[in-house]
């Protein structure tokens, strides 16, 4: 659990994080988000001590950060960024082996510890481990960055935009890997992201930052349908409300008996991808996979959380 | 490829001319008057060249390392006072002539070999030191953030991150450092160093043509080599880490 | 609030402070045989009380003030250091000798470096506007010739050297000035239009420039040397060459060859400045129907300056140091000097001609950086 107390960091008289306390449960998603200069990464950065918060403290399953040196610390808590900064003098292997050598694995170890990470971000080690990362496509890269935060096996993953240099296709497939990993590994994930989708579908809570202050943190459902200021709202989108919210849900969740025509939709795909398919191919209802029915009626109730809730 | 069998053939001239330089005299025969003397005996020829190269290796090594760590420390939070200070040096220092250089160390060493020795050095400090500044203050953001985030102490950024990503600059300073030397130690004989510059000297004071090619070829040869050379080393040190 | 260390002032002060310890100048009876070496009190009557101010503002210098403060400082103490060397030489020497010398010795050297260095820092940290880095040079340019001609350092066994060779030493000056220059301008009327030419040919620009690097990479020795019989035997084979200038003696081998190492900078910086222009500039200018001359012209060259002034800076400062090279094959200027002392083993004459070559190529590495620096705020 991550425990974020009262944080506070000053620069030139100026508060870029102010007074920000929150708190993540273990396994969980935290995402931060906000417009640049909203204090995101900075918050996130005191987190692994990157910035010395000016006041405040962070626990981390209770002990106190500041009682820890900061690269001993660092070495515990995985860290992911923006265009990888992988070494680029160092191979893919040597790369991922970056942490566990710092804390002295033994050679056996670490070796297999780098084929498994490969093999889980679907890399062939053979083919792999010995390239040099110029070498790899942009979203080869990304994962790899992704796998060398992850080598020590931290409870703890930090990542600052870690999607931001690629391109949309490949963003939601790795979107998609990295919710998968994180849940079959149960990291406790914290993620800074100036992309409201991107909150909205990887986090279980949202941290809205609004100049260096939190001004909303709920899970993706409250934000939606309850923003606790203007800012909130405006972050979000008004045009993109809507398909935002039906983007949280799976959509064999609103499946209920009855008929209907042509090709299924897949059991995972969220309730977004069931409205697009039914304004696409100009029909009322849709067969789910494994059972039931999605009728364009009950999305749109769905996606209209004021009407119901005034009901 | 052409430029590769050029550098070999000068190469192998260069060697077969040291091996035995009177095998060449008919080459040079055209260039002597009133039956002067083809090739330059007063010293052997790869013995001067010996010394030559031995002045400027000890140079260069020196430099490099007196001007790397100097670089190193200018670029710690201790020393970032010392900062603005280091780069308006090396800027102005570099508008020194050599020459003046080693002609200023003559009055403090005396002649011989030292003064040569003192001022290569000297001079030698500062593309080294500039191009290891360039190469410590340029590093690509996302690599030291990533390097701090893992936990890396500053010492081992440097030796495992910062160090080796400058690596190309850092050749590449030293190869102009190895070229400089190499020229600045031929006027070295001037102030009585052992050098190729004999050679050229001598054939200058007596008007022999001759000599003054084949000191002139000799050290031109052995510049260009140890140019390329060291661009070479560059090149594989750049694409090793996916610069073009 | 306490006063706070400042390191730099601390080396500086380290620096200075050895240079108090060592002798301030030579005292030798004639010029060739090794002197005797005097500190500041020794060399002066008022010795003691310069001694002790001098030691006082380099040790305050280890404490922070404004850098305006330490710029003054700087300046001052350089100019009583160079003042206090001429007073020591006039007061030594006897009235009547003109054998005995009084040289610059390691002390002066040092203390001279402690204060160049103090200076350097103060600017480096006040990071004065363009007009004011002009000024500051101008007025360092100007004080120094005020000191020379004023006579304070008449007696510096430099100046003394001087004064037995005034006309000679015009002379090569001008010969050191005709050949840096000269080849710099050169090296422009043919490499810009190299330049240019590589440019358009794209295919020729690899091959082209591994020669001019090539060049760039033959000691100079070995350039000048080789020029001599070859322009020896043009000038003597070639009908009507000797009669175009063309000789392997005296000033123009040694202008051929440092106009081969102006080669490179001025072609390779031309065509860096070219390439470096925005593309999308380039589109929109033929887009509003300029023609390939005009696009040149109007707008290629102007965005290009600033990385032609540099290569300008490079040629200039660079031939300024090579020139001394002429000295040695009869090419003449400051070099001449320099080999001339070394020969005879008269450090002064060899500083004769060392000094003026520094200040030369200083005041236009300096001068040209500030040049360089102006062009790129309106390119």
């Amino acid at each position: 659990m991550i425990d974020i107390q009262n944080l506070t960091r000053i620069y030139d008289g100026r508060a870029a994080v102010d007074d920000v306390s929150l708190t993540v449960e273990a396994g969980q998603i935290a995402a931060l988000v906000g417009t640049s200069g909203s204090g995101k990464t900075t918050l996130l950065r005191m987190i692994n001590r990157l910035v010395e918060p000016s006041s405040g403290r962070v626990l981390i399953d209770g002990q106190d950060t500041r009682q820890v040196a900061p690269h001993l610390l660092r070495r515990r808590i995985g860290y992911a960024i923006q265009g990888h900064g992988l070494f680029p003098h160092r191979t893919v292997g040597q790369n991922i082996a970056t942490v566990p050598r710092l804390l002295g694995w033994d050679q056996a170890a670490i070796r297999d510890r780098v084929d498994e990470l490969l093999t889980l971000f679907q890399m062939e080690p053979d083919q792999f481990r010995d390239r040099m990362p110029h070498e790899l496509s942009g979203g080869q890269q990304q994962r790899v960055g992704v796998a060398r935060a992850l080598a020590a096996k931290p409870d703890l993953l930090l990542m600052d935009e870690p999607f931001g240099a690629l391109d949309p296709v490949i963003r939601a497939k790795a979107q998609a890997d990295l919710r998968d990993i994180q849940r079959r590994l149960g990291t406790t994930l914290i993620l800074v992201t100036h992309d409201m989708e991107e909150a909205v579908t990887l986090g279980d809570r949202i941290a809205v930052m609004d100049k260096g202050r939190l001004a909303q943190y709920a899970p993706p459902t409250e934000i939606l349908t309850a923003p606790a200021t203007p800012f909130v709202r405006d972050l979000i989108g008004l045009d993109q409300r809507p398909f935002h919210l039906l983007s949280l849900t799976p959509a064999h969740v609103l499946a209920r008996e009855g008929q209907a025509e042509g090709p299924a939709l897949p059991r995972d795909a969220t309730l977004r991808d069931a409205l697009a398919e039914c304004l696409w191919s100009g029909r009322d209802a849709l067969p789910v996979e494994g059972g039931g029915v999605i009728t364009l009626a009950a999305l749109r109730a769905q996606a209209a959380p004021q009407a119901r809730a005034a009901e | 490829m052409i430029g590769r069998v050029l550098l070999a053939l000068a190469a192998a001239v260069l060697v077969a001319f040291l091996a035995s330089p009177d095998s060449f005299a008919a080459v040079f025969e055209p260039f002597t008057r009133n039956n002067a003397p083809p090739i330059y005996r007063q010293t052997p020829l790869w013995s001067l060249t010996l010394s030559h190269l031995t002045l400027v290796a000890l140079a260069v090594v020196a430099s490099t390392v007196v001007a790397l760590v100097l670089a190193v420390l200018v670029t710690r939070p201790a020393g970032r006072e010392f900062l603005p200070l280091a780069r308006t040096i090396t800027s102005v220092g570099q508008t020194f002539p050599p020459v003046a250089v080693l002609a200023l160390a003559v009055p403090i060493m005396g002649f011989g070999a030292g003064p040569t020795l003192v001022a290569l050095f000297l001079y030698g400090l500062l593309p080294v030191f500039e191009n290891t500044l360039a190469g410590l203050t340029t590093q690509p953001p996302n690599v030291t953030e990533a390097a701090r985030g893992m936990g890396l102490t500053p010492r081992q950024r440097l030796w495992q991150v910062e160090l080796p990503l400058a690596l190309p600059v850092i050749l590449g300073g030293m190869r102009l450092t190895a070229v400089i030397s190499l020229g600045t130690a031929t006027i070295g004989s001037t102030v009585a160093a052992r050098t190729l510059g004999e050679v050229i000297i001598a054939g200058l004071l007596s008007a022999n043509t001759a000599f003054v090619l084949q000191g002139g070829l000799v050290v031109g040869i052995i510049a260009v080599l140890i140019h390329e050379g060291f661009q070479a080393l560059e090149r594989r040190a750049r694409a090793r880490i996916g610069q073009a | 609030m306490r006063p706070r260390l400042d390191r730099p002032g601390l080396l500086f002060a380290i620096v200075g402070l050895a240079g108090l310890a060592l002798p301030l100048v030579q005292f030798k009876p004639n010029r060739i045989v090794p002197g005797e070496g005097l500190t500041l009190p020794a060399a002066l009557p008022w010795g003691w009380p310069l001694l002790l101010t001098l030691a006082a503002v380099l040790v305050a210098g280890c404490l922070r003030w404004p850098s305006v403060l330490r710029l003054g400082a700087a300046a001052a103490g350089l100019l009583t250091v160079l003042l206090a060397l001429g007073a020591a030489a006039t007061h030594l020497t006897p009235p009547d000798d003109t054998l005995a010398r009084v040289a610059p010795a390691a002390g002066f050297w040092l203390m001279a470096l402690a204060f160049a260095l103090m200076l350097a820092d103060a600017l480096a940290r006040m990071n004065p506007a363009l007009w004011l880095r002009w000024l500051i040079l101008a007025g360092a340019v100007a004080s120094m010739g005020v000191l020379l001609a004023s006579g304070a350092l008449d007696g510096v066994s430099v100046m003394r050297e001087y004064a037995a060779r005034q006309d000679i030493f015009l002379r090569e000056a001008r010969a050191h000035l005709t050949l840096a220059f000269g080849s710099l301008t050169l090296a422009l009327l043919v490499g810009l239009p190299l330049g240019v030419a590589l440019y358009q040919a794209r295919r020729l620009r690899g091959p082209v420039l591994s020669v001019l690097n090539i060049l760039q990479t033959i000691p100079s020795l070995a350039l000048f040397g080789v020029m001599i019989p070859i322009f020896g035997w043009i000038a003597a084979n070639v009908p009507g060459a000797a009669q175009a200038g063309v000789a392997g003696i005296g000033l123009f081998p040694a202008l051929v060859a440092l106009f081969l190492y102006s080669l490179l900078p001025v072609v390779s910086n031309t065509l860096t400045g070219l390439t470096g222009v925005n593309p999308a500039t380039r589109e929109a200018a033929i887009g509003l129907g300029l023609t390939q001359p005009q696009l040149l012209v109007q707008v290629l060259i102007p965005l290009a300056l600033p990385v032609l002034l540099a290569a300008v800076r490079i040629v200039l400062v660079q031939n300024i140091g090579l020139a001394v090279i002429a000295g040695l094959i009869g090419g003449g200027g400051f070099g001449t000097f320099v080999f001339q002392g070394l020969n005879q083993t008269a450090m002064d004459l060899v500083l004769l001609g060392a000094l003026p070559t520094i200040a030369l190529a200083l005041i236009a590495g300096i001068a040209l950086d500030l040049l360089v620096r102006s062009s790129r705020r309106t390119a």
